[in-house]
């Protein structure tokens, strides 16, 4: 604990030194330091939290001013938990966040495996398959709907190119059936990197004498693999899948810019949805009630999150 | 790439600069903002609002916003009170909710003032554009720019000799803009799948877009046409049995089944622009649009000059109608330089003005303009566009429009698009929606 | 013969680098096409099959600056000799250049929002980082969870009280307003990033400061800060990153005066349908800080992207 560093050093320096460390200045100075930020954090997000909950009781909308607001108690929490709608949402949001993970994860991880084999020049590489990531993911999604055009996209060219299919016989982005997989396509395209970087990241931390002491007990390569490699790597995969997972289910922008969401409601996810109740009907009760139980489900992913994550960092 | 990145900048600056310079100062100069959808009538009126800044000294800003983004950013906008738009031209269904949330300001006393008669334009546009509580002469808005959905079609391939003879053995009668929408299924799929000089060509692209109101601005000119009703037009709000009638159930199937055999392929979700962009690049045999796009389509290099003909939305069995686009000019309530705003829109109903509006590619609503006895030979498209104007009819202009609409639009695209349930059901759907949103706002 | 477990053999990384090199083209080809389509002219981009070798053309990014319109018949007729070079080149399509676009607004927006943003987080995030690190602060690890749980939030939910909150003190579509914002979602990476950062600094040095008369400020500003320099300068480059790409907030709460480029590139259409040069010009206008940022974040990238929880 770095306070009882303070302590060591106070207990070890002549009194008057003692008094300016121990001393109400430090108080002072951690109170100055620490304040501004839980002030500006509660303003812009726990009051805003209190507000919707309150607003999730009545049947405000922002754009009926002149509207009496009425409490309307639990009603339009019955009416989400109710709406078939919803749950497809949910649905959609469920497909969408497995499949991402399991692409992302399969292929990050074998890409971390055969960085981690120290090819000349593997640096350059990574920091290049990285950049995706770090893009804006609607100006980047915008673009893919041009990549993904029939005939003329560079998707549809190249798949055809590859498999002898016409290149304007399908639409990713188009078909019921394709629409859910244009999406992870993309998500996958941008993040793997970031799997792939902690997996990598994983195996660096593994040391070399683990092996060593493997290979003198001639344990094959493949049994090194399953009861060395995966079990060290195995903490930092969770994390990325953790941080994946809670991305992507807050995932707003790419799918806005992608598909908004059709057709029909394939590529609905929940925030799209929601900014659909919220911003273009304007049922901000109704809304909020949508957001309150978003949160309450964030926030049950996150102490698992913030538990895992606590325990890789004591590794 | 660098070199050329640094001249582009160059090149916005001067241009930027030469803006700046040429406005005239004078005491009580303003900037005005006016915002509207980003579209080619939008651009023209750039250039036209040059007269005013020189006549006013006022300077003119714009903002432009696509159409799939353009409800939602400016009501947006409008909701939270916003001060980015001293000008509004906005769609005609948001009359409602802009006059009753007080977004707009109300232009009857303007008018009176200036001696503005609505009398003088085109009457559905008055009641389209400028009116709430509808047929009441409460005004909102001064109608700015009318629109309405119509036809475009390649005029050079409906004329090929082999074609034409092709289609007369086929279905007996000549091939030519058709005059039922029986007959436009009929022409659609003549041309589906067609090879014409070396390229795959389509029937025709048609209004599916889901996120905003691009299907819904199309499937009710099939709707229309085989008998839907908004509501029993003697009881207000009453929709059972108007909304889903059998004739209305039969509109919707015809316009997936058109969807479905007739339109190219991945144009699931498509609006203005991406049935534009079909049509110029030769895929499309007829396209489904609102005239504004008219005047582009002459003057476009490839489908331009003659190759490209307009008829009005078709009949059908349970009537003749067409799909009302356009907007009115308001003046936003939460501006702080009105009176420079309401100069403009005084500026603007000119009919030098208008007229100028109408040869730089402006619908003009002036009946002065219109009624000229040289305005239907003006322009090819011209009678086309007057002849749709007489048959309109518009979506709900409800303050709760918004509900409305994205109600509609996921009913009907899950049904034609994504093929959900039967034409009935959506409709039933659609009534339970709409009953919602009416005893929410205690209509019903 | 030398011989070591873990290097892998010469044929093994001959292998594995052409699979990795392999999947660094393929995922490079999008960010490619981006670049190469700002160069197109609008038939070529348009093309099938997709063109791979074309001419050139800086049409995109005049189409990016500019707004056009039609040129009328009488307009063409009467055009003056010398003309700049931008103008001839829209007027060979029959357009003509009526002003500048909003572009170049756009992007100083978020120069703007993404700088202002950048600079309070950090202060504010760099003081609360030394705090928790340093100091005995009560509920510190309820804080810091609380502090991190803030960025779990879905954006669209949070969207709907601060848009009642902005706009009852007037700070939709402001600059100020977005700001605020931004530093309020961002505090979370920069206390996490830099209390990790502060952490790994022997607190030794201090130690040895405050013996030498430093007063605990002094020790912050003249020990700490610049030991952590480097760290706080690569946090500051990832809050730099998320506000420049940020896009749920933008699209919420800006509609003009101060919208950042996100929600503007996706909007910008030509005449007629969209504008894909002009598209891709701007994307790659916006791509290009971001990507020469990420090289050169290489050695730190891990760290900001999970929060400090994995370290290199």
């Amino acid at each position: 604990m770095p306070d009882t560093a303070i302590e060591r050093a106070a207990r070890s320096t002549p009194p008057a030194v003692a008094n300016r460390l121990k001393g109400l200045s430090d108080r002072g100075l951690a109170m100055l330091f620490v304040a501004p930020t839980i002030v500006l954090l509660l303003a812009i997000n726990i009051f805003p939290l209190i507000w919707t909950i309150y607003l999730s009781f009545t049947n405000y909308r922002v754009n009926r001013p002149n509207r009496d607001v009425d409490f309307v108690g639990l009603r339009n929490y019955e009416r989400i938990l109710n709406d078939a709608d919803i749950w497809l949402t949910m649905q959609a949001t469920a497909h969408f966040l497995i499949w991402t993970i399991v692409l992302q994860v399969l292929i990050g991880f074998t890409l971390a495996y055969l960085i981690n084999k120290k090819f000349k020049g593997n640096d350059l590489w990574t920091t290049i398959i990285v950049l995706p990531m770090m893009l804006s993911p609607a100006v980047v999604g915008n673009f893919w709907t041009f990549l993904y055009q029939p005939q003329i996209g560079l998707f549809n060219y190249v798949v055809g190119f590859l498999t002898g299919a016409d290149p304007s016989s399908f639409s990713m982005i188009g078909e019921v059936s394709l629409a859910p997989w244009s999406i992870i396509i993309v998500d996958t395209w941008m993040w793997t990197p970031f799997v792939m970087l902690i997996c990598l990241a994983g195996l660096r931390s593994i040391p070399d004498s683990i092996y060593e002491a493997a290979e003198c007990d001639r344990a094959s390569k493949w049994r090194q693999f399953w009861t060395i490699t995966i079990p060290m790597v195995l903490p930092f995969l969770m994390l990325a899948v953790l941080f994946r997972g809670i991305e992507n289910f807050k995932m707003f922008d790419l799918v806005v810019q992608l598909t908004g969401g059709g057709p029909g409601s394939t590529t609905e996810l929940t925030s799209v949805n929601l900014k659909r109740e919220a911003f273009e009907k304007w049922r901000t009760g109704y809304a909020s009630a949508y957001a309150v139980i978003l949160f309450v489900t964030i926030f049950g992913l996150a102490s698992i999150y913030v538990k895992a994550l606590n325990k890789v960092k004591e590794r | 790439m660098r070199h050329n990145f640094m001249k582009s900048v160059a090149a916005a600056g001067m241009l930027a600069g030469a803006v700046a310079v040429s406005s005239t100062s004078s005491a009580q100069a303003e900037d005005l903002t006016l915002c509207w959808a980003a579209w080619d009538p939008a651009n023209a009126l750039v250039e036209l609002s040059k007269d005013f800044e020189a006549k006013s000294g006022h300077k003119m800003k714009f903002e432009f916003v696509p159409w799939p983004n353009f409800a939602d950013r400016m009501l947006n906008e409008l909701n939270s009170g916003g001060k980015l738009c001293d000008l509004m031209i906005g769609d005609s269904q948001w009359i409602g909710g802009s006059a009753e949330n007080g977004h707009y300001v109300k232009l009857n006393d303007f008018f009176k003032k200036e001696g503005i008669d609505m009398a003088d334009f085109i009457p559905a546009t008055v009641t389209g554009y400028a009116e709430w509580p509808k047929g009441t002469p409460n005004y909102w808005a001064l109608p700015a720019f009318g629109d309405v959905v119509g036809w475009t079609y390649r005029k050079d391939w409906f004329a090929r000799p082999e074609l034409q003879a092709e289609f007369k053995q086929k279905y007996g009668r000549d091939l030519d803009a058709p005059k039922s929408l029986e007959e436009l299924k009929q022409v659609a799929e003549f041309f589906q799948g067609r090879e014409i000089d070396g390229k795959k060509v389509y029937g025709a692209s048609i209004y599916t877009e889901r996120g905003s109101e691009g299907i819904t601005m199309g499937v009710t000119n099939a709707l229309y046409n085989y008998g839907f009703q908004y509501g029993n037009p003697d009881k207000p709000y009453e929709l059972e049995g108007f909304v889903n009638s059998e004739q209305a159930a039969k509109g919707l199937e015809f316009y997936k089944s058109l969807y479905d055999c007739c339109t190219p392929p991945g144009s699931s979700d498509w609006y203005m622009s991406e049935n534009i962009d079909a049509y110029k690049s030769g895929q499309v045999a007829m396209q489904m649009n609102f005239a504004f796009i008219w005047p582009g389509v002459e003057a476009d290099p490839n489908v331009g000059g003659g190759k490209s003909g307009y008829f009005p939305n078709p009949a059908g069995p349970g009537g003749h109608f067409a799909q009302l686009g356009g907007q009115g000019i308001s003046v936003v309530a939460y501006s702080d330089k009105q009176d420079a705003a309401l100069e403009y829109i005084k500026w603007f109903a000119q009919p030098e003005v208008q007229q100028k509006w109408w040869k730089a590619g402006g619908y003009s609503a002036l009946r002065a303009v219109v009624e000229d006895p040289g305005f239907a030979t003006s322009q090819p498209y011209a009678q086309t566009f007057l002849d749709s104007m007489a048959i309109v009819k518009d979506f709900w202009a409800e303050p709760s429009y918004a509900s409305l609409l994205l109600a509609m639009q996921s009913r009907v695209h899950n049904y034609v698009v994504a093929g959900q349930g039967t034409a009935k059901e959506a409709l039933d759907g659609l009534v339970k929606d709409w009953d919602e949103v009416f005893e929410d706002e205690g209509k019903k | 013969m030398s011989f070591s477990v873990t290097e892998a053999s010469s044929r093994q990384k001959w292998f594995a680098g052409i699979l990795v090199v392999g999947y660094a083209l393929i995922t490079m080809l999008p960010l490619f096409w981006i670049i190469a389509t700002g160069f197109k002219s609008s038939p070529d981009a348009i093309a099938y099959p997709p063109k791979i070798v074309f001419e050139p053309t800086v049409e995109g990014y005049v189409n990016l600056f500019t707004t056009q319109t039609r040129l009328s018949s009488d307009a063409a007729v009467s055009a003056p000799q010398d003309l700049p070079w931008y103008e001839n080149l829209v007027r060979k399509k029959g357009m003509t250049i009526v002003g500048p676009s909003r572009f170049s607004e756009r992007f100083f927006n978020s120069v703007i929002i993404g700088f202002g943003s950048t600079f309070f987080a950090i202060v504010l995030g760099t003081a609360a980082a030394y705090a928790f690190s340093r100091f005995k602060v009560p509920l510190k690890d309820d804080l810091l969870f609380f502090i991190l749980s803030t960025r779990m939030m879905p954006p669209i939910a949070v969207a709907i009280p601060i848009f009642l909150m902005f706009r009852y003190l007037g700070l939709n579509d402001t600059h100020a307003g977005m700001i605020l914002l931004y530093t309020a979602v961002n505090l979370s990476l920069s206390v996490w990033l830099i209390n990790g950062f502060i952490d790994e600094i022997p607190i030794e040095y201090e130690e040895a400061a405050l013996i030498d008369g430093y007063t605990r400020f002094q020790a912050f500003y003249k020990v700490v800060l610049p030991q952590a320099a480097t760290g706080i300068a690569s946090t500051a480059i990832f809050c730099l990153i998320f506000a420049w790409n940020e896009y749920a907030f933008a699209v919420l709460l800006t509609s003009g005066t101060a919208q950042t480029a996100p929600p503007f590139i996706p909007t910008i259409i030509g005449v007629g349908g969209q504008d894909w040069p002009a598209v891709a010009a701007g994307a790659t206008l916006f791509l290009l800080p971001v990507m020469v940022f990420t090289i050169l974040l290489r050695k730190h990238l891990l760290r900001g992207i999970t929060f400090g929880a994995v370290r290199k």
